[in-house]
């Protein structure tokens, strides 16, 4: 791969550590991306998506997280091995994120434009005037009025939150952002709403972003790109169109069956049998092969590699390896 | 926010009818009577009459209750027993040493308090955390008055560093003051760690560490101010612990105050001093619980707004 | 539907109570307050038979000794064993804590009860007793309430026990105030139950693990404010050995016989302090919720 990827992220291995258990978070998980693209980041609850960003943040908290192994290189620097003073300097100047809950998310007793303004003086510097001033003018590209920024988190709506956390972020116009489930707390209006500021944002600032989602839908509204996780691994990785239209993953297509589709004739939905796995128990061989209809001897013992089918395009599954993509 | 103040103060009206009302009560049916002890025994009926007159003993209950109150009306708390001053007059003289000594161990039970509770929390489960928890733990269960009696123990008899007793320098404030704030400070160290790790595990405040900032202004900035919101209620509660608590500690110390002033007036069948001073103290503990809840409405916006 | 087949909880009651002891028990402080705790009643039912001197037998040759093999904790200022007043003090301490709590447990329910079930102007005229009761501080309360009675170990009682009535007036009064038109209650109303069996078999019940809770921790305090009490002189009276009263009089001795002070005073910490733990402990083991 090449050296201008924004972020490359190389076996990145997190467990926690209970008093009599360990669990493994992410396990060996490879990811990159390159400057204003856009990765969507989907699994179901447990996959390790959150850890997996907030680990690129350090703000995991340890103990008891503990990064076990892994590179995380952020502009040709690896973060795991900055000191915490020049990771202060890259959080929220270079890498902003946005969290899944915009009710919690504010802190209740600041005004939007302190909190804004906040992250602006810290970053850029400036006086307390001039913060302001800047953190009125990102309210306002949010699609809040400005003068609103004197205003208390509980005197707005859950959309208008997020758009305040999404002011924040973008404050110091920062060069990758990361989103956990920015709109699965907000009601489906809003969630479009939301989404589409986020484009528009996007493409005026230029900036990369993974999106952490389990919703299909704005995977394909949003992304460029597109990483399936299950109990801390990768197991499908590749554009878009890979993953919408050439679905090889066992786990991917079960994503897919348990949307209604009106375009389609289908008889009924199909959920993808079973729990996630036990994090601290995993099973032996693919870590799906439990839940997997098509699991044979071989993913009961042997844990699949990552093998890129077409360019671009990486699985991670015996039934793929051993004969290509059997949805044709 | 006027009108909320303006409510609230006008609630304090039956409060304090009704504390008028109790105290009143009490000290109607304690057993004795008081001109027996001013007078003893030798002295003559006619004295005696004169003497009831004077102190407006004469009357029934609902009689000397009505004069009671209208007499405090009109300012009059009536006329203590044994120094034939004005009870007012003796208020104003003992009040302010009590006020002086609560408030410095309010001062001193709100800064160990926060601070050992503050340093508890961001180090949950350490040896520190353990060591503070336990001590204020014990704080909570300690005496204040035999808190009182060690200091003076120690400090007094054994150091010889502060006078034991008196009230007429900063030096001598210092272990009364201590001796009264102790299970304050304890509950207050309680109630701000078990607040801080409440706040610490919200969201808000991985927002805070996200932008950048130093754990230290992460603590300060945003996490303290959310955490002390419950506190505040605390302090105010504690404020009314300790006026009470200022009756035993003024015992220890020799401190002229509202306490020792009570309690000898008890003793002596001083009923006006006694009625007086629950009255006194009573107001003074709804007043700062009142001023907590405008502070409580201060830090936090949430409430504020409830009274617009 | 019959009346009693509404009934919530009561056939898991003996699991719940398993339930309560295990967590209790897996609380190491909470253990530690207990032993205490049993140790001072033990202390308080066998006084005459575990301690080793008479607790008013006074030995004028051996006064304000120090801790010795012959008196552990010394002797006081007219020759008595301090262990052995100390050991029939918690006899007094033990039995104010627990009649104070009953006064106050059973004045505080009922008119916590009448309050929130009836509600209205009754409602309003209690808690406004309440308001008051609450703006005088405690001791002074209870001291004014000692004056007006009269000093001694029943009056110490009343007096605790009514000035710390609101507490429990509030929690049950909250709790029915919640609970009074849930379905439950409705049900059992519509099935005929009268006003008084609604309250004890289906309110009450419900309230119980805050009151349990309130109970433990308010009979420490209670300890506290008898001690207090006679430590100014106003509750229990010399010669009865009680601890607050040994305190007192051993302030006159502090510069040349502090263990006078010293003992009583660990006694009196050490009972506030193993019932503090038992009600955090409690509190812990029957509402989880609130773990810190």
């Amino acid at each position: 791969m090449a050296n201008e990827k924004l972020l490359e992220i190389k076996n990145l291995t997190v467990h926690y550590q209970s008093y009599d258990a360990t669990v493994h978070a992410v396990e060996n998980l490879n990811l990159s991306l390159g400057n204003g693209e856009t990765l969507g980041l989907v699994g179901e609850t447990g996959a390790g998506k959150t850890t997996t960003v907030k680990s690129i943040m350090r703000i995991l908290p340890t103990p008891p997280a503990r990064v076990v192994s892994g590179e995380i290189f952020f502009d040709g620097q690896d973060l795991l091995k900055v000191s915490e003073k020049e990771m202060r300097k890259i959080r929220g100047k270079e890498i902003a994120m946005i969290f899944q809950d915009p009710m919690t998310s504010l802190n209740p007793v600041m005004t939007v434009a302190d909190q804004i303004a906040e992250v602006i003086r810290l970053h850029d510097g400036g006086s307390r005037a001039e913060a302001h001033k800047k953190a009125c003018d990102m309210l306002e590209l949010v699609g809040i009025r400005p003068e609103r920024g004197s205003d208390y988190p509980h005197q707005f709506s859950g959309g208008m939150k997020q758009r305040v956390v999404i002011a924040m972020a973008l404050a110091c116009n920062p060069r990758f952002l990361i989103a956990d489930e920015p709109t699965t707390a907000l009601d489906v209006t809003i969630q479009a709403q939301v989404l589409e500021l986020m484009k528009k944002l996007k493409a005026q600032y230029q900036t990369a972003m993974v999106m952490i989602t389990h919703d299909l839908g704005i995977v394909a509204e949003i992304c460029d790109y597109v990483a399936i996780m299950y109990a801390g691994e990768v197991v499908e990785y590749g554009t878009r169109e890979h993953i919408f239209n050439s679905t090889a993953h066992p786990y991917t297509k079960g994503l897919f069956a348990c949307i209604p589709d009106i375009f389609t004739e289908q008889n009924e939905l199909v959920p993808i049998n079973g729990l996630t796995p036990d994090p601290t128990d995993l099973p032996q061989g693919c870590r799906f092969n439990p839940r997997c209809p098509y699991a044979t001897e071989r993913c009961r013992q042997e844990h699949p590699e990552n093998v890129e089918i077409e360019p671009g395009h990486f699985v991670a599954c015996h039934l793929i390896n051993g004969g290509g993509n059997e949805n044709a | 926010m006027l009108k909320y103040i303006a409510r609230r103060l006008l609630m304090l009206i039956p409060v304090l009818l009704g504390v008028i009302l109790l105290v009143f009560s009490l000290m109607y049916i304690t057993p004795g009577d008081p001109v027996d002890s001013l007078l003893g025994d030798n002295a003559t009926p006619e004295a005696r009459e004169a003497l009831r007159e004077e102190l407006g003993l004469n009357g029934g209950y609902f009689e000397r209750f009505f004069n009671y109150v209208v007499r405090l009306l009109r300012g009059d708390m009536g006329i203590c027993y044994s120094t034939r001053q004005n009870v007012a007059t003796r208020i104003a003289q003992t009040f302010p040493n009590t006020v002086k000594l609560a408030s410095f161990a309010v001062a001193f039970a709100v800064v160990f308090g926060l601070t050992f509770g503050i340093v508890s929390a961001i180090r949950q489960y350490s040896i520190i955390d353990n060591i503070v928890m336990s001590i204020s733990m014990i704080g909570i269960s300690m005496p204040s008055f035999w808190c009182g009696l060690l200091l003076m123990l120690l400090f007094c008899v054994k150091l010889k560093w502060l006078p034991a007793s008196g009230f007429d320098s900063f030096s001598c404030v210092i272990l009364p003051g201590i001796a009264l704030g102790v299970n304050s400070a304890a509950s207050i160290a309680r109630m701000t760690r078990s607040g801080m790790l409440e706040v610490i595990r919200q969201d808000y405040i991985s927002t805070a560490r996200a932008k950048g900032l130093s754990e230290f202004k992460v603590v300060t900035v945003h996490a303290l101010k959310n955490a002390l919101i419950p506190v505040i209620t605390t302090i105010g509660m504690q404020f009314g612990l300790l006026l009470g608590g200022a009756v035993l500690i003024e015992s220890i110390f020799a401190i002229p105050g509202v306490g020792k002033m009570m309690v000898d007036a008890i003793k002596s069948r001083n009923y006006p001093v006694v009625q007086g001073g629950v009255l006194v103290i009573a107001l003074s503990f709804c007043l700062v619980n009142l001023v907590v809840d405008i502070l409580y409405a201060y830090v936090d916006p949430r409430v504020r707004s409830q009274y617009k | 539907m019959s009346a009693i087949s509404t009934k919530p909880n009561v056939p898991k009651k003996h699991s719940k109570l398993q339930e309560t002891w295990r967590r209790f028990s897996k609380n190491g402080r909470a253990v530690v307050g207990l032993c205490i705790v049993i140790m001072l009643v033990l202390c308080a039912v066998l006084a005459p038979i575990i301690s080793p001197y008479e607790p008013n037998a006074q030995d004028p040759r051996n006064r304000l000794q120090g801790p010795s093999a012959d008196h552990w904790f010394g002797t006081d200022e007219l020759g008595r064993d301090i262990l052995s007043r100390i050991i029939y003090g918690a006899r007094i301490s033990m039995s104010v804590g627990l009649i104070a709590i009953c006064i106050s447990l059973i004045g505080g329910v009922t008119l916590g009860a009448i309050a929130g079930y009836y509600g209205g102007t009754i409602d309003n005229i209690i808690m406004r007793c309440m308001d008051v009761l609450l703006s005088i501080p405690t001791i002074l309360l209870n001291i004014s309430i000692v004056a007006a009675l009269g000093s001694g170990l029943q009056n110490v009682m009343i007096a605790i026990g009514v000035s710390s009535i609101p507490g429990y007036c509030r929690i049950v009064r909250a709790s029915i105030l919640s609970l009074r038109d849930q379905d439950f209650v409705e049900a059992s109303r519509a099935a005929g139950a009268n006003d008084f069996f609604l309250i004890t078999r289906h309110i009450l019940p419900n309230c119980l693990a805050p009151l349990i809770v309130q109970a433990t921790l308010k009979i420490g305090a209670a300890i506290l404010s008898c001690a207090s009490m006679s430590f100014l002189g106003l509750g229990i009276v010399p010669p009865t050995a009680e601890w607050g009263s040994m305190l007192s009089t051993g302030r006159d001795f502090l510069r040349d016989a502090p263990h006078v002070c010293i003992f009583p005073g660990l006694a009196i910490m050490a009972a506030v302090f193993s019932m503090n733990l038992v009600g955090d402990g409690l509190r812990d083991a029957l509402d989880p919720k609130l773990k810190d």
